[in-house]
């Protein structure tokens, strides 16, 4: 006895405004008023280690991992409709693989991180194959993503290779080297590395927008029968935009290997990780360039400021001091609220009213 | 009366037994597959370890274990088949459900399985109440938004309660536990009630989705929301039930499994993962498919485990998992109808 239908997908909720909370997008514009932006963004970014105190460049840094995450889950989740939940995949491989290069055979982080987001892509491109191959959508392609991401923390779990549970450290470099990806712990270097990445990460979330490639994606994203039937080759363009969804959240696994020099299968591949990026984009704008930038602006500070009310709690909720859980807690309920109240997030919602004058 | 009776049950009676028929003949092909590859993995096994008595633990191990894993995996599956969709909190409701447990049984000093009056109620309100509140209003909304909910509640669940009651593990004592010999493997009495309690919730839900109106309602929500709220159906309230009744059993499960159980905020999180494996399995929204899948699931994790010793016993189920949802995605057992 069972009692299921088939499954539902996405394109037959009737509901317009409704379905689409994922596809926020400005049409097509004569000027790259996009690259404008971008670049004021960097100069400002830029501008940052001169004006935070030194102790709050961590939380920056982590702003920018955030970022990266987000910018990578967006194009293949947002622009290109597969849903993940498994960026964790992307995350950890690309962070395994430099941290394993480094610490066994001393290869400099910077190859770790072209060959993290190779790996990161060949993993990515082959499931995803079998997945679209074997017409997995929805809710299924959502697990079987999961399912990777997991196979892969209890894979690396249980790897002697890979010190199993332990992880890998980055050996500590008596002075700061560009080659090696290591620099002092207040060294706003590794800030403006990470705003390098976010830029390029940016920018090929632009170009990918206004490429060909990106406009079959979205066509397939909005309708894949019809794409299909305009001669779109809908399997090619999916994969690409996991590829480059892949290797984006994977250099976001490098930088924050250098970044806090240590690794372990949770860090890399938990669920929580898969998590962050998906919150930090949904806050920001799911489907649009700079949401997942705003999102991460957004959440990334959260855990600290919710931390540091923790040490100093208010008479009432004084018996909260020293109980962990309260920041992912606020993450689970400004995910929902914003799931349920803003499903296009804060920059889409904001670019509609925007858009609507 | 009875002439008015008579007519009607001879004209109902021929299609119901020809599906049965067609179901029963799929079904068996795919058991008898599975019943050959566990066997043939089994024998492997038993080579692998050259012990009779660890291949008898194992599988004993594995059919017990995989009947709390179908019973952690029917309150999944009854809300996929209604509602589509996946619950990500129904882990963290297993935790949450550990905790009242614990909590019960430390307050009250009463025998644990009583708690099950405290449990079921409890977490059926909080089911409804999620449905009704953060749900319903985005039944109509593509699928990853009710995903985006789900996995908010199974964040917010968990880390409830990490703050209430820290990371330390709890443990919840059975009076009169012991291991109990079984074919030959010793087994824990605990485990072997977890395993009849699933038996029973199977028995339970099925019956009540087969025999009573209620279950009509929501197998006709199920088949056809729309045709069902042209009859009048209330689909909104169906919903709430339904999700309500997923929860009871996600309650259930947490307070069978507790005597055996490491009791920490994320101790459902392993749950949720075999729990999906074992819906896919036994075919999403397939009552009497998730027991299936629970054994298969149980076996393969146990026989996994002495084939490729060092390696985590879950890391058999992934690759069985992938497999299936890649040549098979609609379940293996019976047709998903």
């Amino acid at each position: 006895m069972s009692v299921t239908t088939p499954t539902r997908t996405s394109k037959q909720a009737p509901d317009a405004d409704l379905a689409t909370p994922f596809l926020t997008l400005a049409p097509r514009r004569p000027f790259p008023y996009e690259y404008v932006i971008l670049t004021v963004i960097l100069i400002a970014g830029a501008a940052l280690p001169f004006i935070l105190p030194a102790a709050e460049m961590a939380i920056a840094v982590r702003v920018l991992v955030f970022a990266l995450m987000g910018i990578g889950w967006n194009i293949m989740s947002g622009f290109g409709g597969m849903f993940s939940f498994g960026h964790a995949a992307y995350f950890g491989i690309g962070s395994y693989t430099a941290g394993f290069m480094l610490v066994e055979f001393g290869v400099s982080p910077w190859i770790g991180l072209v060959v993290g987001m190779v790996v990161a892509v060949i993993a990515a491109v082959g499931i995803s194959y079998l997945a679209f191959r074997y017409k997995l959508e929805g809710a299924y392609y959502a697990m079987s993503t999961f399912a990777f991401a997991e196979m892969l923390r209890l894979f690396v779990s249980g790897n002697d290779a890979l010190h199993r549970t332990v992880g890998f450290t980055v050996p500590v470099l008596p002075e700061s080297s560009f080659a090696m990806f290591q620099f002092d712990a207040g060294s706003p270097l590794y800030f403006w590395i990470g705003l390098v990445m976010v830029g390029i990460a940016l920018l090929t979330s632009i170009v990918f927008l206004r490429s060909r490639t990106g406009r079959f994606t979205l066509a397939a994203r909005d309708n894949e029968m019809a794409a299909s039937a305009l001669g779109i080759n809908v399997l090619r363009y999916k994969l690409t935009a996991v590829a480059i969804s892949a290797a984006i959240t994977a250099s976001a696994g490098v930088l924050y290997l250098q970044f806090y020099m240590f690794i372990d299968p949770d860090l890399a591949f938990g669920a929580h990780v898969s998590n962050n990026a998906i919150i930090t984009t949904v806050v920001g704008g799911a489907g649009t360039i700079w949401g997942p930038l705003v999102g991460a602006i957004i959440m990334a500070p959260l855990s600290d400021v919710v931390a540091g009310f923790l040490r100093n709690p208010p008479e009432q909720l004084s018996f909260l001091a020293g109980h962990g859980g309260l920041d992912l807690l606020l993450y689970a309920v400004i995910l929902i609220a914003f799931v349920i109240l803003l499903p296009k997030g804060i920059y889409g919602t904001i670019w509609n009213k925007v858009k609507k004058k | 009366m009875t002439t008015n009776t008579q007519p009607r049950a001879e004209l109902e009676a021929p299609p119901v037994a020809r599906r049965r028929i067609r179901l029963s003949r799929e079904m068996t092909k795919t058991l008898v597959v599975t019943v050959v590859i566990l066997t043939i993995v089994a024998v492997a096994a038993g080579i692998v370890s050259g012990s009779t008595t660890v291949l008898t633990q194992a599988l004993v191990t594995g059919v017990l274990t995989g009947g709390i894993y179908s019973l952690i995996a029917m309150g999944l599956t009854l809300i996929y088949g209604v509602l589509h969709i996946i619950n990500f909190a129904n882990g963290a409701m297993v935790a949450l459900s550990l905790y009242l447990t614990y909590e019960v049984v430390s307050i009250f000093g009463v025998h644990p399985y009583l708690a099950l009056v405290i449990t079921i109620p409890v977490m059926m309100g909080l089911g409804a109440l999620v449905q009704a509140v953060l749900l319903n209003p985005v039944m109509r909304a593509p699928i990853h938004t009710q995903l985006l909910i789900t996995i908010g509640l199974a964040l917010a669940i968990e880390n409830l309660l990490l703050l209430v009651f820290g990371p330390n593990p709890l443990s919840v004592q059975l009076p009169g536990n012991t291991g109990v010999p079984v074919l030959g493997a010793t087994v824990e009495l605990s485990r072997i009630y977890a395993f009849i309690g699933s038996l029973v919730l199977v028995a339970a839900l099925w019956l009540l989705l087969k025999r009573t109106a209620i279950g009509t309602a929501i197998r006709a929500v199920a088949a056809n929301p729309e045709g069902a709220r042209l009859v009048g159906i209330n689909i909104k309230g169906i919903y709430i039930l339904t999700f309500a009744i997923g929860a009871a059993a996600a309650g259930a499960a947490g307070t069978l499994i507790a005597p055996f159980s490491t009791i920490q905020p994320t101790a459902g999180a392993i749950f949720n993962l075999t729990a999906f494996v074992v819906v896919v399995l036994g075919g999403m929204g397939n009552v009497p498919g998730a027991l299936v899948g629970g054994l298969v699931v149980g076996l393969t994790e146990q026989l996994g485990a002495l084939i490729f010793p060092g390696q985590s016993p879950l890391l058999a189920v992934f690759v069985v998992f992938l497999i299936v949802l890649f040549v098979k995605p609609k379940g293996v057992f019976g047709r998903a109808s």
